[in-house]
């Protein structure tokens, strides 16, 4: 008998993947994955674009089945219980959800209608400066207008579990902040959050639990602290005006000798980390001398979710084109 | 920062006949409130109607021994059936897709049964609303059906709606939303002027006996049967029965949510 199979008592986890696997025509989107939700967290699921994030998500949600592997979620399964489980979550998708020529108040309450015992649509109203949207509809609302409607639509149904898909992507740092608050208020009158992100201050601002996701795994799990501190505190990030000569990662690594590892960005910045001080930056100034490099900027900084990510898959949470091309 | 407690969990679903009302309510009121909606669905039953009948009066065009009203309104509220259960379903379902509302109603505690129900509500309402309208115009232009002949009509132009609504669920499921509206709008011009509906099939010439198996002149003669003659026939409305179960299924299996 598999984990999955068990009976979620209160205090268990509220979501349970073992070993996903959802294939798309050739592509495989999620390739053994899994993790699990504690309930009453804020559990985290960051990633790249396109690690698998939404398509799990969506498996949980119940919109797709599971072409190998099992889902649980609040003990039962998302498909074949559909219909008992979706009162319990509110759902809050990537992007849409509503009429194209509905006002923002008048979806909300919409949605309240549906529920037994819904919030106050007002309060979540102002909580959520969906006033400004006044009469305006749905398909003239900015992206970050329309990502607080959605929100407010997951929560509004006073669910147990809530399941947010970039939740903040296209905000404006006040509006991230006022919808980090309420979803540490959410928490604490015990509701449980899934979200999935690729900003790893989000993931550090909000997660009790981390699962690090690429290509359709989970490569880590953890606390945000647990991840950095497992990894050595520190890091150093190298940008230099010029790309690297061939071999500089190597040459670098072995100029600082063990402990340290030196993992490369772009072909112009590349992240140290380990034990990482203020001696170990003297070495890599010194480096770049002796190879003619000159650095654009040199930090040594406290090791973040996205250094640990880079080493754990040699690639970056961003795009690649968010980072300034030569 | 609100008082704790404020969002303890506290879940569950609104009755299921409530919550097949609210939807019923907004999709109503989203089907009213555009312009174009109220064109299709009123304005040009209304011109074709006034229009008509002026027209038929002025010229002195036959119609069949029929005074110009009475052998118009009926094809004017079969009309108005197909604009509503056809173009404005179409369209609004077509939309609802492409801004992703079937794929978030259908995380909500909202069956999918339910958001049918729902559709059919509205359009149901809205269709109320039309031949209100319509039926006041054609009185204050002279009208006089039989009382008999118009409660017949009512299960006909049900039957109709069934079947121009599966057909509108089969275009909005399957094609983008752009070209679901392009072909909407098409098939009702088409049908409009060449479907028999707002004319009998006998105005058509030689065609009249091919049209016979299109769903608009079908509805049109059922009405017109029902409230000309009080018998709607029974070839129309097995031809709409074939339509709406053929639609219906076809619907079932090609339907796409997202």
């Amino acid at each position: 008998m598999s984990r999955a199979d068990l009976p979620t008592p209160d205090g268990g986890p509220a979501v349970v993947v073992e070993d996903l696997v959802m294939r798309y025509g050739g592509t495989t989107a999620v390739d053994g994955l899994s993790l699990e939700v504690p309930r009453g967290s804020i559990t985290a699921v960051l990633g790249p674009n396109g690690a698998g994030k939404t398509t799990t998500l969506e498996t949980c949600e119940g919109y797709r089945r599971p072409q190998s592997g099992r889902v649980r979620v609040l003990g039962l399964d998302p498909v074949r219980q559909r219909r008992e489980l979706l009162p319990r979550v509110g759902v809050m998708l990537q992007a849409g959800g509503a009429w194209s020529g509905v006002r923002a108040d008048e979806m909300l309450r919409h949605v309240a209608a549906l529920h037994a015992h819904p919030l106050e649509v007002g309060m979540l109203v102002e909580r959520l400066g969906l006033a400004e949207c006044g009469r305006t509809p749905y398909r003239r609302l900015s992206g970050g207008q329309q990502q607080r409607l959605g929100l407010a639509m997951a929560v509004v149904g006073r669910p147990e579990l809530l399941f947010v898909d970039e939740p903040t992507a296209g905000m404006d740092p006040a509006v991230r902040r006022t919808t980090w608050d309420l979803l540490h208020e959410l928490q604490r009158d015990g509701v449980t959050t899934v979200l999935t992100t690729h900003y790893m201050e989000e993931a550090e601002r909000l997660a009790d639990l981390v699962h690090l996701v690429d290509r359709g795994r989970v490569v880590e799990s953890g606390s945000p602290m647990q991840l950095v501190r497992g990894r050595g505190d520190a890091t150093i990030r190298l940008v230099v005006t010029q790309p690297f000569p061939p071999g500089a990662p190597e040459s670098l690594a072995t100029a600082l000798g063990h402990g340290t590892e030196v993992t490369p960005v772009d072909e112009r910045s590349l992240v140290v980390t380990g034990p990482a001080d203020a001696s170990t930056l003297a070495v890599v100034s010194a480096w770049c001398e002796r190879h003619g490099v000159v650095p654009e900027s040199l930090t040594l900084g406290r090791m973040t979710l996205e250094d640990v990510f880079l080493a754990l898959t040699g690639r970056g949470l961003a795009p690649v084109a968010a980072e300034p091309a030569a | 920062m609100s008082a704790p407690g404020t969002f303890a969990p506290r879940p569950g679903a609104a009755p299921y006949a409530s919550m097949v009302r609210t939807q019923a309510a907004m999709e109503t009121r989203l089907l009213l409130r555009n312009g174009e909606q109220l064109l299709v669905a009123v304005v040009i039953p209304l011109i074709a109607l006034i229009g008509g009948v002026v027209a038929a009066n002025r010229l002195g065009i036959d119609l069949g021994g029929e005074r110009a009203v009475d052998a118009l309104t009926p094809g004017v509220l079969a009309l108005a059936v197909m604009s509503t259960a056809f173009t404005s379903l179409a369209i609004a379902t077509g939309f609802e897709r492409r801004y992703g509302l079937l794929k978030r109603l259908g995380a909500s505690p909202l069956p999918r049964s339910g958001l049918l129900l729902g559709k059919v509500g509205g359009l149901l309402v809205v269709q109320v609303v039309q031949w209100v309208v319509l039926g006041v115009a054609a009185l204050l232009l002279g009208w006089s059906p039989h009382l008999g002949g118009v409660l017949l009509a009512v299960p006909c132009a049900l039957l109709g709606t069934a079947a121009f609504a599966s057909l509108a669920l089969v275009v909005a499921g399957t094609l983008r939303a752009e070209a679901t509206l392009a072909v909407a709008n098409l098939v009702y011009l088409l049908l409009l002027a060449g479907g028999a509906v707002l004319l009998p099939r006998s105005s058509y010439g030689g065609a009249s006996e091919v049209l016979v198996v299109l769903p608009s002149a079908a509805l049109g003669d059922a009405l017109r049967g029902a409230m000309l003659d009080g018998s709607p026939g029974f070839v129309p409305l097995l031809v709409l029965t074939a339509w709406a179960l053929g639609a219906a299924a076809l619907a079932s299996r090609s339907f796409r949510w997202e």
